[in-house]
């Protein structure tokens, strides 16, 4: 299906842009990337507002923290690698403990960052970030969900992560479609299977269940857009209804979105799971298409893990 | 009570006696705790938060206050005592330092007790956050003066010197930073360890003004303190040479006693000295 391609980063710059005007105690700092984070956009708006702190991330992370000591509502915005992974301790111990109220952009998250390879590609923020006390993690499937998240971000009190990427990604959403933190719904609904998808495997999930249908297969989409705080009734429900599920997420598989729902199900209504992620490794410099591809983060993928876990739910009853 | 107040040498030496009673008392009861780099911060603490410091303990968040940021948190000793005796809660309280339930955690929470602003107790972590109140205050306009508390143990950190380096960057001389330069770690000697000498020429390298103290001399704290007021378009470190386990002489230059509590036979004679320290003291005329 034809979608509209879109910046995920750009969703997050214009609810910066939008949030600087709405109110003045919103300050955006970034660490030598706001060209790439599109931070820069807001710096040329609101240039005093804007702080560019230079190669030192776990400095940001914390001067973002002292910032909100005194009633500014800090916006932090790196690459995911460098502000969940090098900074871990930092947002731990001063932001979380302290429940202090600084917002977490993390650019570039998923091996679609492609050309620069491993160094860059982060895979493992949700696992680490969903970990922490206090805090909220959140991976929008596009353009429009990530504005929307970031404007909800900013309503929220305490420490919040959001992931987005490099590529533009297919829009699944539209400007007027409902956005609620810890509030995840389906897509489309089916029967045999759940689908449960975050960030750019949404619309890989939406091109699975076309294929899947066209199989005699009916599956339903949830879009998981936040994994912290995870939306436990609307897993059970639809995991109640099909009764197998797939989770599919362009982050590794250890302790990702897929863990989470896995947690959920696991502890109140087991069923047979199979998932789509990286599969405990590094990635490499490549096309992002062609990374997709290679280390299985695609819709091919999902069909797959579909059709298996339909099998073991039939060999189950 | 609304600080700061002015008080006689005397009354800040008595005030640093009872301070130091607190800390042994305190981490005896615990049975844990740090006394060494507690003994080392009195003088800087005691005249910091009478005579310098704009804080109310009666109106936590007033809006006008300053700010202190301890960077080296592991002294909740010596930071329980300075809030409690500034009147933050009541002194009965700080023998409930690192028991269940507690408001006085071992390392602070910025919830509790009253008057922390900060959590902290990873070293590194809080000269950022300092930096980041500075530039937060300087930022909306506000003349609030912000101090940190640091030591060199915190400030073989690298993340320290990001933050040193950004104070700079961004002109914070609204930030005034005390370094308590006590030259003992855990595992020994710091310059054995990993020597962070010459502070004063790191400092300064970073573009900041460098004041050099001894942190026991009640006078010298407070030229520094009121020195560093005046100086502008950089902040302002204040090395103060201090001794580890000052005041208790077994507790003096001994690494031993960085994270040790001490027994009854140590407690007992801790109090001795200090009482002796204050009989002496009271015995003098009062100082100008």
């Amino acid at each position: 299906m034809e979608r509209e391609m879109m910046l995920t980063r750009q969703g997050w710059a214009d609810a910066l842009k939008e949030l600087g005007r709405q109110d003045p105690r919103v300050v955006v700092l970034d660490a030598d990337l706001a060209k790439s984070t599109l931070t820069c956009q807001f710096k040329d708006e609101f240039p005093d507002r804007f702080f560019d702190m230079g190669i030192a991330e776990q400095n940001m992370i914390n001067v973002a923290g002292g910032m909100s000591l005194t009633g500014l509502i800090p916006f932090v915005s790196t690459y995911g690698v460098f502000v969940s992974g090098r900074a871990w301790e930092q947002i731990r111990t001063s932001i979380c403990y302290g429940q202090l109220n600084v917002k977490f952009g993390g650019a570039h998250g998923g091996i679609s960052v492609g050309p620069d390879g491993a160094t860059h590609q982060a895979l493992e923020e949700i696992t680490i970030m969903r970990v922490l006390p206090n805090m909220k993690v959140i991976v929008p499937a596009d353009y429009y969900e990530t504005y929307k998240a970031v404007m909800a971000m900013k309503e929220m009190e305490g420490p919040v992560y959001i992931r987005f990427g490099r590529e533009k990604v297919p829009t699944v959403t539209t400007k007027d479609t409902p956005f609620e933190i810890g509030k995840a719904y389906s897509v489309r609904e089916g029967t045999d299977v759940s689908i449960i998808a975050c960030g750019v495997m949404v619309a890989e999930a939406l091109d699975a269940a076309e294929f899947l249908e066209s199989k005699g297969v009916s599956a339903e989409v949830i879009n998981m857009h936040t994994i912290k705080p995870i939306d436990k009734e609307t897993i059970l429900k639809s995991a109640q209804k099909t009764g197998c599920v797939v989770t599919a997420e362009e982050h590794q598989k250890a302790g990702g979105m897929g863990s989470a729902v896995m947690e959920v199900l696991a502890q109140n209504h087991p069923v047979p799971v199979e998932m789509v992620g990286i599969d405990d490794t590094f990635g490499e410099s490549g096309k992002p298409s062609e990374l997709m591809e290679k280390y299985g983060i695609t819709s091919k993928e999902i069909i797959e893990q579909a059709l298996k876990v339909i099998i073991r739910k039939k060999n189950k009853n | 009570m609304t600080y700061p107040i002015k008080l006689t040498d005397k009354d800040l030496l008595l005030k640093a006696i009872r301070m130091r009673r607190d800390i042994v008392e305190m981490v005896h009861a615990a049975g844990s705790g740090h006394p060494g780099g507690s003994l080392s911060s009195v003088e800087l603490l005691i005249t910091l938060y009478n005579e310098f410091l704009k804080h109310d303990p009666q109106n936590t968040k007033w809006e006008d206050r300053d700010r202190m940021i301890f960077c080296k948190c592991h002294i909740t000793p010596a930071i329980y005592s300075i809030l409690s005796r500034t009147g933050y809660f009541p002194p009965e309280d700080l023998l409930t330092f690192r028991k269940l339930g507690s408001d006085l955690q071992g390392h602070p929470s910025r919830f509790h007790p009253h008057g922390m602003e900060m959590s902290g107790g990873s070293l590194g972590q809080n000269m950022s956050i300092a930096t980041g109140v500075a530039l937060g205050l300087k930022t909306q306009g506000k003349q609030n003066r912000v101090y940190g508390l640091t030591s060199e143990g915190d400030l073989q950190e690298g993340q320290s010197w990001e933050a040193i380096m950004s104070a700079a960057h961004f002109r914070l001389d609204n930030l005034t930073v005390m370094v308590d330069y006590n030259k003992l770690q855990i595992d020994g000697h710091v310059e054995d360890v990993m020597g962070v000498h010459p502070l004063d020429e790191k400092f300064k390298s970073f573009n900041w003004h460098v004041l050099i103290i001894d942190g026991h001399a009640i006078t010298q704290v407070k030229e520094a303190l009121a020195k560093a007021q005046t100086l502008k378009e950089r902040p302002t470190a204040i090395i103060a040479h201090t001794i580890k386990g000052k005041g208790i002489s077994f507790m003096e230059n001994d690494a031993g006693w960085h994270g040790k509590a001490p027994n009854d036979e140590d407690l007992k004679k801790a109090l001795a000295e200090l009482d002796e320290q204050e009989a002496k003291l009271s015995s003098l005329n009062p100082t100008p």
